[in-house]
């Protein structure tokens, strides 16, 4: 608890004493943080004079939020109905095996990519389809991943 | 289409918001033949960023005309339309629209439902992208109609686009003071906010959604109170879908009795779908009620993409059901396709081949439902739960022969004892294909087996010593080694090894491996 969160004091301070606002600034924080730590919510307990359980029930329901540290880039898997009639699962293990995940595990051991299921991205005209960040790759073939990854895995220490 | 350019000039793979028409330019008129364009009459013709656009095809005047009737006429005027609440229910627009106008109370506020959650459904975020004014405007004269002079549209943050086209638009509409204080000289006045819903798909239920606008967990609460006598921070509320508000501005402009001449009597108008799966022209189509659902898969929709036959249609995401070949004759309207088990539902329309297991999809969907349950109801928490179990032990060739009796036993209850819509309706998927696909379960219980050749468990490879050249491409491709035979001989595969990967069956170049 001795972590200094003194850079979250400026969001705080645009919410202050405002309703339904938790959400946005739970957002905001993690924008800033990359996750949202418990160190930082009780934080925001603190001072934003909020019972912890609420941020932390907040926090908990809604998957936008991360409790968790997360990769440079996140790949998203989309699981919705088209992408699953045309094998969103076969994509989800190649990601998988390229990424070297294993067990529960869904960021890479170097922090480069977090994996992440989501329900539906809503481009099921292109379905099977990933998002890695903000760009969308569609009608893949689970041979197609490997080349995408590399785009992604080469710039880094450029 | 400039959507489409831009994309492109980033980078990036085109979006889903690409008309249909679009994709097949060589058979535009054939397969725009059976469409009728109310909600998307804009989208792909206009800049969506651009309210001059909007305004040269007639945007807006519906507001200026709006604003010289008087609020009530503009109710019964929606009311006498027919027009049903396109976000899945179906209940009348105008009477919603009554109550709302009717609460007491100084402080109203109107809401736009954009958080389509559903999985293979695409309709609001394309109307948003496309033609975001045009819901603008409906919801402008909603507030206007019953009194309000708030509002929210509640959109999914995985939809940055949408969200980015929305905030340009109410922009504009300020500069232009179609939105703000004193509009167009009449001294009504109407904020509208955008709140990014965080990722919950049982905030697609009114009362959650409410919920969630105050900040709070998104979980449903009890009705009554109904959000038209208490919704908002305790304040009359009126939340409609992102369709819905989208037919309002033709309503206004060309009147109820136009309106009520496309579609059925019960059901007036048309239905946006997202064509999605197994067919040939894939995207958005917005087509009159009353279609039969085989003219929109094989005449709009351009037949099946592969050669494999048709088995069956998904609507209404998880809270639907899927209809089968028996039944493609059912008409689109609220009435028919209630009928069948399924929903019409906000639009999503999965067209699902032979090569489809029907017990993988009713698990695919509880296994959705099941993560999205908010908790609060326990028959919904659990009740899918143990559905979920069940479903997953067929599917893995460990189904007991009175788990389909449990499943319908456990629908039943969970259907009674849930709160909202999420939990009322996810058994359907289940009951559904239990109805019309009972031999799929049982060739999976009694027999072991999945006709689709879908689950992996059940799955069986086998090599065909007739055909195999034994070139042992497959034994080098086994992970587990299970593939014995030497060169020029047929090779065997040792089934108890066998880890059902499908390495063997990819690697063999003379189709001697059968899969089933």
């Amino acid at each position: 608890m001795e972590q200094d969160f003194s850079m979250l004091d400026a969001i705080i301070g645009k919410y202050r004493n405002r309703s339904g606002i938790l959400i946005p600034l739970l957002q905001d924080v993690q924008q800033t943080l990359g996750y949202l730590s418990k160190d930082a919510m009780r934080y925001l307990a603190e001072q934003m004079q909020i019972p912890a359980a609420d941020i932390y029930g907040v926090a908990t329901f809604y998957s936008m939020f991360k409790l968790k540290p997360q990769g440079k880039h996140i790949i998203r898997v989309c699981k919705g109905t088209a992408c699953h009639v045309s094998d969103a699962d076969g994509i989800k293990d190649a990601l998988r095996n390229e990424l070297g995940l294993e067990g529960e595990e869904d960021t890479t051991a170097d922090m480069k990519f977090t994996l992440l299921e989501v329900a539906c991205l809503g481009c099921c005209s292109l379905a099977p389809v990933i998002m890695v960040d903000d760009t969308t790759f569609g009608k893949l073939t689970p041979d197609s991943i490997k080349g995408i990854l590399q785009r992604y895995a080469y710039e880094e220490e450029a | 289409m400039i959507d489409l350019v831009e994309s492109y000039r980033q980078g990036k793979l085109p979006e889903a918001n690409v008309i249909l028409a679009e994709q097949h330019e060589g058979r535009h008129n054939e397969l725009l033949a059976g469409q009728y364009r109310i909600v998307l009459r804009n989208c792909g013709v206009i800049d969506p960023k651009s309210i001059e656009d909007y305004e040269a095809q007639g945007g807006y005047s519906a507001l200026k005309k709006a604003l010289t009737m008087q609020p009530e006429e503009i109710v019964e005027e929606v009311k006498a339309s027919g027009l049903r609440g396109r976000g899945g229910a179906g209940f009348s627009t105008g009477l919603k629209w009554s109550f709302a106008a009717r609460a007491k109370g100084s402080k109203k506020y109107v809401v736009c439902n954009a958080d389509e959650g559903d999985p293979g459904a695409f309709m609001d975020r394309s109307t948003l992208e496309g033609d975001p004014h045009n819901v603008i405007e409906g919801m402008i004269i909603g507030a206007y109609a019953m009194g309000a002079d708030e509002g929210y549209i509640y959109c999914r943050a995985e939809y940055p686009m949408a969200i980015h086209h929305l905030r340009i638009a109410i922009e504009a509409a300020e500069i232009k003071g179609y939105l703000g204080r004193n509009i167009m000289g009449t001294g009504f006045n109407f904020e509208l906010h955008i709140k990014e819903g965080a990722g919950a798909f049982v905030c697609g239920e009114e009362t959650a959604l409410m919920q969630s606008i105050e900040g709070k967990r998104g979980m449903p609460t009890i009705r009554p109170p109904f959000p038209a006598e208490s919704g908002l921070w305790g304040c009359p509320t009126n939340i409609n879908n992102v369709e819905t508000w989208a037919n309002i501005t033709w309503i206004i402009n060309n009147g109820s009795t136009e309106f009520r001449k496309i579609g059925t009597d019960k059901s007036p108008g048309t239905k946006v779908f997202a064509l999605a799966g197994k067919i040939a022209g894939s995207g958005l189509i917005e087509v009159p009620m009353g279609i039969p659902i085989r003219d929109i898969i094989y005449k709009v929709g351009g037949g099946m993409k592969t050669e494999k036959p048709f088995k069956a249609v998904q609507m209404g995401g998880p809270s639907g059901g899927c209809i089968p070949a028996s039944l493609l004759d059912t008409i689109v309207d609220y009435d028919s396709i209630n009928a069948t088990g399924a929903i019409m539902g906000s639009g999503g329309m999965v067209v699902m081949d032979s090569g489809t297991c029907m017990v993988d999809v009713a698990r695919f969907f509880l296994n959705f439902t099941q993560n999205e349950s908010c908790g609060k109801c326990t028959f919904c928490r659990i009740g899918t739960r143990r559905m979920l179990e069940i479903l997953t032990r067929i599917t893995e060739g460990k189904g007991e022969a009175e788990d389909i009796v449990k499943l319908e036993e456990l629908a039943t209850n969970i259907i009674k004892g849930s709160l909202c819509g999420l939990g009322q309706t996810a058994p359907n998927p289940v009951l559904t294909t239990l109805r019309y696909f009972k031999d799929e379960y049982l060739a999976h219980i009694e027999e072991k087996r999945c006709p689709a050749g879908v689950c992996t468990s059940l799955l069986r490879y086998e090599v065909i010593a007739d055909k195999c050249v034994g070139c042992t491409a497959c034994a080098r491709k086994c992970p587990v080694s299970c593939i014995s035979g030497s060169v020029k001989q047929a090779h065997v595969i040792d089934q108890d090894k066998c880890i059902k990967c499908g390495a063997c069956f990819k690697a063999c170049k003379f189709e001697a491996i059968s899969k089933g």
